[in-house]
């Protein structure tokens, strides 16, 4: 799978992230430094014991990590999740969708980073 | 200093950072940090190298906002550029960035063009600002060097004309400027700021160039003046004046007028009996009213042609009775009470050094009045200083180290550390191998806690601790002296600690406490150690079993009498002597009173042992005296773990040895409790 198609795949935008890290071999570097980046699992952990500021902390790096690679799928999701955790102190049913969809879009996006 | 400029970037994400230092990595040496406390401790370190901050906002333990208000509190933020990266877009937070001296904001994603870009223009803005002030620094430096040096060389040919030693135009500068700094602390009546002062001091050095036309016959006449040379003596203030005014340009500047003020009216007194004008009170510029009272007292205490020197403390009961005339009482406030400050100044003002220190006290405040910073040789004397303490706590070969508050951290001296297998930078203190190895539990935190206690008046701390140096138990005297900022209140910066290793002089302090604790006759414990020791040693009995063993001699009396007092003594010596060689060096010996002994000691499995054994050394003829003693013994297995109620069992069976046939040792029981009753503890 080339670096284009691996986008494709997992909705990114190609041609933003090329145009603002030149080129495919750097983009690959940084793709497979996002599968080791712990954002992720630190906001299931805090998902899941209920601690909303470390919750916040890291959706708020994940989308980040994700805007900087253009992986703007699920930098999206992860911003949604973001703005609903901002300055909340507790847990609430609403954020079981949010967290759903980080979820899904992050299996889709470290299965095509592995395929690359 | 390296090739490459540092910069740090500041992030949580391990990601973003790699990002930005792909693309900063080939035209910068980059540091990194996971939060602003690393970030502030990196900075610390390395002050003057770095020459940008990249910065996040949200990030655990220590968020960007609060990093920019350190930077704000210790004054990098006016040397190093921020820029901020972080993902928040919202402008309230740009706004607060800002407001907090961030320069400039690159968003996210990353853009490798726009990066590099905004990086290389705000270092390059840096260093020019930097390069500018180091420029602005020289040039007033140099300026204020030439400007000093033109008018010293100009007052010295009016000297030398004088026969004067060149002396009289520094002092009377140093006084000037002295009482004007003095008098700016007083009153705010004649508007005196640093400039004025500077620039008044600087013109008194050309108060007497009028002399430059008169006679010099007159000018150095030994006797007292005729009226009509007086008279020509007195115009050298208007001649003076006139060359001023004489001055085909600048007529204006501050400068020649102050000059002008000061060569007119520095006869001139405060009652308005002076010259040439008889101006009188605030009719005289200040300029001149100080100078004036300066000049007279230079003039009081050197040697003239027509006067011997007067002593300091004559001069100025002279100036404040006017014996030399009338001086604004403002002034003769200020001599009567800063008189002595005042002497001792121009004892310290040498020639050249007082020209040096002067410029730089110039340089120093005209570089913080126009708002730039520490320039490139301000920071070369820091770096001069920074080695120069480095040197000398290396020569010392003592462990030194420098706490610093915030963030919190310890630099020691290398020797130091490499004597105690420490690392010289030391974060995280609490928790650090210094805090919890080197210093016993708790030891550190009363250190920090008296640091952080002490204040500017009460800035000396000395305290004594056992630590571990090198893993061996060691008394050292731990000297602070606590660094407080020029801020209201002040604000403690840090400290600097020696470490003095003090185990010799305990150590003999220890062995005399021990000597207190002996027997005089026998060197044997006395009652009072050998108590402290028991009560210790029950005081954490667990498991152990312990016997009291007490005893004493059946026949003293009979040496005493038959043999003599001298020989009675050798016995109790000799028993003294016996008994520690027979028992270990853990267990207490103790001679308690007339031919009472204990011994209390340690057993495992049962006492009977290790008792007999000693009965039988102890009664071995001393001499050809048969040696008698009635032994008790008394153990502490559990039930019994008193001092008091084992020393009383063990007499008690002592006595009860003695009441029978004497010279033989036996444990308590029940059967004895009623032995002796009358007999308390000893």
């Amino acid at each position: 799978m080339t670096v284009k198609e691996c986008y494709e795949v997992m909705k990114g935008d190609y041609d933003d992230v090329l145009s603002r890290l030149r080129t495919d071999e750097r983009i690959k570097k940084f793709l497979i430094k996002v599968l080791s980046d712990p954002s992720f699992s630190q906001l299931c952990t805090a998902m899941e014991s209920e601690n909303m500021e470390e919750a916040f902390r890291a959706a708020h790096t994940l989308k980040g990590v994700c805007k900087n690679m253009s992986i703007t799928n699920l930098a999206y999701s992860a911003s949604n999740l973001t703005e609903a955790l901002r300055g909340r102190q507790t847990y609430g049913d609403d954020l079981e969708p949010l967290l759903k969809k980080v979820k899904k879009d992050y299996a889709l996006t470290m299965a095509c980073i592995q395929m690359l | 200093m390296n090739a490459k400029k540092k910069i740090l970037i500041v992030d949580d994400s391990e990601m973003n950072r790699a990002l930005l230092e792909d693309m900063l990595s080939d035209d910068y040496e980059i540091l990194e940090a996971e939060n602003g406390l690393v970030a502030s401790q990196i900075l610390q370190e390395n002050e003057m190298d770095i020459c940008l901050v990249l910065l996040d906002i949200v990030m655990p333990v220590m968020d960007g906002f609060a990093l920019l208000e350190l930077m704000n509190r210790k004054g990098w933020i006016k040397n190093i550029p921020v820029i901020m990266i972080s993902a928040e877009t919202a402008s309230t937070y740009m706004d607060r960035a800002y407001g907090l001296g961030a320069v400039d904001y690159v968003s996210r994603p990353f853009d490798e063009r726009t990066v590099r870009h905004r990086v290389d223009s705000n270092v390059i803005l840096a260093e020019k600002q930097r390069d500018l002030s180091a420029r602005l620094a020289a040039q007033i430096y140099a300026k204020e060097k030439d400007n000093r040096l033109m008018i010293e060389i100009l007052s010295h040919i009016v000297e030398f004309r004088n026969g004067e030693s060149g002396l009289h135009v520094i002092h009377v500068h140093a006084i000037t400027e002295f009482l004007l700094n003095q008098l700016s602390k007083r009153t705010r009546k004649y508007n005196l700021n640093h400039k004025l002062i500077s620039l008044i001091s600087n013109a008194s050095a050309l108060h007497d160039v009028g002399k430059i036309v008169i006679p010099s016959e007159i000018l150095n006449k030994p006797g007292k003046f005729t009226d009509e040379e007086f008279e020509i003596m007195k115009s050298h203030t208007l001649e003076g004046a006139k060359m001023l005014k004489d001055i085909p340009f600048r007529s204006d500047e501050p400068l020649i007028k102050i000059s002008y003020e000061i060569c007119r009216w520095h006869h001139e007194r405060y009652d308005g009996r002076g010259y040439p004008d008889g101006l009188k009170g605030e009719e005289i510029p200040i300029s001149a009213q100080v100078v004036a009272l300066a000049d007279v007292y230079d003039a009081l205490t050197s040697r003239r042609v027509y006067k011997p020197a007067f002593p300091h403390k004559q001069a100025i009961d002279m100036i404040i009775n006017g014996a030399c005339g009338a001086f604004n009482p403002l002034l003769s406030d200020v001599l009567r009470e800063c008189g002595d400050e005042l002497y001792l100044k121009l004892q310290e003002t040498s020639q050249g050094d007082s020209s040096a220190a002067e410029i730089d006290s110039t340089l120093a405040r005209t570089l913080k009045t126009e708002g730039t910073e520490a320039s490139d040789r301000t920071v070369k004397l820091l770096e001069h200083e920074r080695t120069k303490f480095k040197i000398l706590s290396e020569l010392s070969r003592e462990i030194i180290f420098e706490y610093n508050a915030e963030p919190e951290m310890i630099t020691l001296s290398e020797w130091g550390a490499d004597y105690l297998g420490m690392p010289v930078k030391i974060f995280n203190l609490e928790e650090s191998s210094f805090a919890t190895k080197v210093f016993a539990k708790g030891d550190f935190s009363a250190l920090l806690q008296k640091l952080k206690t002490a204040s500017p008046e009460n800035s000396s701390i000395i305290e004594k601790y056992r630590l571990d140096i090198k893993g061996v138990n060691t008394w050292c005297k731990v000297y602070a002296r606590t660094i407080f900022s020029d801020a209201e209140p002040p604000v403690l910066e840090g400290a600097i600690v020696k470490i003095v290793d003090v185990n010799d002089e305990i150590s003999e302090i220890k062995s005399l406490e021990h000597e207190v604790e002996k027997d005089y006759a026998t060197g044997l414990l006395n009652r009072k150690a050998a108590k402290e020791r028991i009560d210790s040693a029950l005081s954490d009995i667990g498991n152990r079993k312990f016997a009291l063993v007490f005893f004493d001699l059946d026949n003293l009396k009979e040496a005493n009498d038959n043999r003599g007092h001298l020989f009675g003594d050798e016995l109790l010596k000799h028993i003294a002597e016996v008994t520690k060689q027979n028992t270990r060096t853990e267990d207490v010996v103790a001679r308690i009173g007339g031919d009472e002994f204990i011994i209390f000691m340690e057993y495992t499995a049962l006492p009977e042992e290790q008792v007999k054994r000693i009965f039988s050394r102890i009664t071995q003829k001393f001499g050809d005296f048969n040696v008698s003693v009635s032994m008790g013994v008394a153990c502490a297995d559990g039930e019994v773990t008193d001092y008091k109620e084992l020393f009383e069992k063990a007499e008690k069976a002592a006595y009860s040895v003695k009441n029978d046939k004497k010279n033989a040792y036996r444990f308590y029981d029940g059967s004895m409790a009623n032995v002796l009753k009358n007999r308390g503890v000893r």
